[in-house]
């Protein structure tokens, strides 16, 4: 028997790989249909809304106060944050002031908050780099702590509804504030731990050094923001270029990438951990007395009109859009969810690279379905 | 005296007593070999299986360990029941078959991966002499090269049976992956064939009295150790499983007591390439470096096992601790890195067994002092090409980085605008 098979005889076909919507790495229930060919992903498309739970529709129907639990279920691994913004759209409709201690612990827990997501996303990053769970469950460790105070604050641990319209909902209690300054005294040590493990370790640089890069113009084009863009050397965060809160009382610096790709951003989130450290040393040496919440009444009919307010979340540019008629419960409901939007990136970031590329460029995002579905 | 060095050398005196007695009882030698083989099964069986459950057990308390947490430690003293809980679970669970999948090719791979790593046991001294093996096979190495090779046919069959598209991509790494490890791997052994003068496990056993080849040639040792942990396909080099990339690889769709086959497989031929390194380049059961007049005093059955734990622990240790590797980069390290030094291996192993043959003649083993010039040698090899590797790209050779289209279709290089 003769075989005669010449190459152009063989036909091929890309070859079409779903990953997810249930997969290991796609932090929750995301979707990415990609051609292959070989392990070369030729074309990606990203499918969103597998936990999608129509917040901003439900938010229709509930009163301002009511809406700060749902907050809490957008991005749920930076729920602080999540409240924060809410809260500052709906004082801003209303024109509500808010007691100057109550700002300072906003801001004490905000950037509490980054640091635990923070740890979160390189935990991740390295998780899905292939790292067996060894590193995130280090981090897991510091972010323990983290949630041990907020526990104290607020009695919660991943859905804190802490912050109120007018401040927040309690004051700290007696033993929050040497809990805070032990862990600020000693994450430096364990920041230290982790660069030591990782920064250097070769084959997390041939993994991650030059793959999956980020122009600075297509950042700024798609609308990226937070820790992704500032890798890809956008000079850009709202705590300083739009100081809301009392950011602008803080000495910190803004961190920035320089190649935009893997490695810049982990950097960058490393870089991140330790500017929120400068920023709560100073926040609790500063702290003032006073209440923490003013006066609100509790069914808040904010006068007709709009108003948006954003926020340096963890994940990036956190904004909520807020419509009034005039009743108790918003006219509209919509949040600029910073996940989705650097998530919109995606396919221009992977195309061209492997399979084991394309896990690691998506966990370099940082993304919480919660938020990108909501 | 003899009782205590029974003792000590337990499983080869067994199987020395069996055989002779067989012999004096005037029975045909095949069937005195067919009876041997027979219980020499039974027995290695009986050795290798509470070996791997300890393994299963050592593997998650040690990893946990490492990583800060508890550990399994509910079932029996210190969660050492857990494998067996595990192992009832597994088998009361359903097994399900792809509708699309080859039900032959399904079903026989993870046995295929079984058998492969239990077959190798067979050559393995872990006692004494020639009686300490099953069988003193003149093509010990070759041997151990074949049947190892098998378990590349089972995960390929998985893969390809399965008709799942995560098993399909994982066989096809499988494939590369394996095949191209076993070359550096295979030149790594031929180092100490070179260096034993024989095929033999128990010959090359016998040559590691004074330098266990570890010390001969840490070169080898080196490259024979990566190479099997990336055909073991361990982390870092678990592309096969990549469990945050193809979910679990050639075994996405295998459930019950199917999938507890290949776990075991796995186990087994975690345990058989400890075995082999420890034979290979630890002295196998002898307690370096007490020399043979008074290394009976230890048994060989505290010291064969103390050795092959140390190296199971060590693999766990790199499991722990690095991150996966991309295939390219594996296949690069395969071809442009291990091939490569392997073959000076072999080089500089050949210059000096003629040295040895020419001017040590008088040696009955390796010369020893050699082990002064092979360390630093080592040392200077790997660093060199090291260094060299990296200047051809090694890391990141073969990505085809097409760069980031834009909305017209054009691709851009993104270097060119991101500031320096």
């Amino acid at each position: 028997m003769e075989l005669e098979i010449e190459s152009r005889d063989i036909e091929t076909q890309p070859f079409m790989l779903n990953i997810g919507p249930s997969h290991p790495s796609t932090h929750g229930v995301f979707r990415m249909r990609t051609t292959l060919d070989g392990e070369v992903i030729t074309e990606l498309e990203p499918v969103f809304g597998y936990l999608h739970r129509g917040i901003e529709k439900l938010a229709e129907g509930r009163t301002y106060a009511q809406i700060i639990p749902f907050t809490d279920r957008l991005d749920y691994l930076a729920s602080m944050t999540a409240n924060h913004g809410y809260v500052m759209a709906v004082e801003k409709l209303a024109g509500i002031e808010v007691p100057e201690r109550g700002e300072y612990l906003r801001v004490i827990m905000d950037e509490f908050m980054r640091i635990s997501n923070h740890l979160m996303a390189v935990g991740f990053l390295t998780n899905e780099l292939g790292a067996m769970m060894t590193p995130l469950l280090y981090m897991y460790r510091e972010r323990e702590k983290i949630l041990d105070l907020f526990d104290m604050v607020c009695g919660q641990r991943l859905t804190y509804n802490y912050m109120r319209i007018g401040g927040v909902s309690h004051d700290i209690p007696p033993e929050f504030l040497p809990a805070a300054k032990k862990f600020i005294q000693e994450m430096p040590s364990f920041i230290e731990e982790y660069d030591e493990l990782l920064m250097e370790n070769e084959i997390l640089l041939a993994r991650t050094k030059g793959v999956g890069i980020l122009p600075k113009d297509m950042a700024i084009n798609a609308g990226v923001s937070g820790p992704m863009a500032r890798a890809s050397a956008v000079d850009w965060d709202l705590r300083r270029d739009d100081p809301y809160s009392i950011y602008d009382r803080f000495d910190f610096d803004v961190v920035t990438g320089t190649a935009g790709d893997i490695y810049d951003r982990y950097r960058v989130r490393i870089g991140e951990m330790w500017q929120s450290l400068r920023i709560l040393d100073q926040a609790i040496e500063q702290l003032p007395e006073g209440t923490v919440c003013t006066k609100v009444p509790p069914l808040l009919r904010p006068p007709k009109g709009d108003a948006y307010a954003h926020i340096e979340a963890p994940k990036g540019e956190l904004g909520y859009y807020l419509v009034s008629d005039g009743s108790i419960a918003p006219y509209r409901f919509r949040v600029r969810p910073p996940a989705q939007i650097n998530l919109g990136v995606l396919r221009d970031m992977a195309l061209g690279w492997k399979v084991g590329d394309l896990i690691v460029i998506f966990g370099s995002v940082d993304i919480c379905m919660g938020e990108v579905d909501r | 005296m003899e009782q205590w060095k029974y003792f000590l050398d337990l499983l080869a005196q067994v199987h020395e007593t069996f055989v002779l007695t067989l012999q004096g009882a005037g029975l045909p030698s095949s069937l005195i070999v067919f009876l041997d083989s027979l219980i020499g099964i039974l027995l290695i069986l009986a050795f290798v299986f509470p070996i791997v459950i300890i393994f299963i057990w050592l593997e998650r308390r040690f990893i946990a360990w490492m990583q800060l947490r508890p550990g399994p430690n509910r079932c029996g003293p210190a969660g050492l029941l857990q494998p067996i809980a595990d192992a009832i679970k597994t088998l009361f669970k359903e097994l399900v078959m792809p509708e699309k999948g080859d039900k032959l090719v399904h079903w026989v791979a993870p046995m295929l991966v079984f058998f492969a790593a239990l077959m190798m046991f067979a050559v393995i001294p872990i006692g004494r002499e020639r009686y300490g093996a099953l069988v003193d096979l003149n093509i010990g190495v070759l041997y151990i090269v074949a049947v190892g090779s098998i378990g590349v046919i089972g995960i390929f069959s998985a893969g390809w049976g399965s008709s799942n598209k995560y098993s399909l991509l994982g066989a096809m790494r499988a494939i590369a992956q394996l095949v191209s490890y076993e070359v550096p791997m295979v030149l790594a052994v031929i180092g100490v064939v070179l260096v034993a003068g024989s095929l033999s496990m128990v010959d090359i056993v016998d040559q590691q009295e004074f330098t266990p080849f570890i010390l001969v040639q840490p070169l080898g040792c080196f490259i024979y150790f990566i190479g099997a942990i990336a055909e073991l396909n361990r982390s870092p080099m678990d592309q096969i499983e990549a469990e945050s990339e193809l979910t679990t690889g050639y075994f996405t769709e295998y459930s019950g007591m199917k999938f507890a086959t290949f776990f075991l497989g796995e186990y087994v031929s975690t345990l058989a390439v400890a075995v082999i390194t420890v034979t290979l380049f630890l002295g196998g059961w002898r307690p370096w470096p007490l020399p043979d007049s008074i290394d009976w005093l230890v048994p060989t059955w505290i010291v064969f096992p103390a050795k092959v734990f140390l190296v199971f622990t060590f693999i766990l240790w790199m499991r722990a601790t690095l991150v996966r590797v991309r295939i390219d980069q594996i296949m690069a390290f395969s071809w442009k890195f291990l091939l490569p030094v392997a073959l000076i291996n072999i080089f500089v192993m050949a210059l000096e067994v003629l040295a040895w043959q020419t001017w040590f003649a008088g040696w009955a083993r390796f010369p020893w002092f050699f082990v002064f010039v092979n360390i630093p040698l080592a040392v200077v090899i790997v660093m060199v090409w090291s260094r060299l590797f990296f200047k051809l790209g090694g890391g990141r050779v073969g990505v085809r980085a097409l760069w980031p289209r834009d909305s017209q279709g054009v691709a851009r290089d993104p270097k060119a605008s991101v500031p320096a």
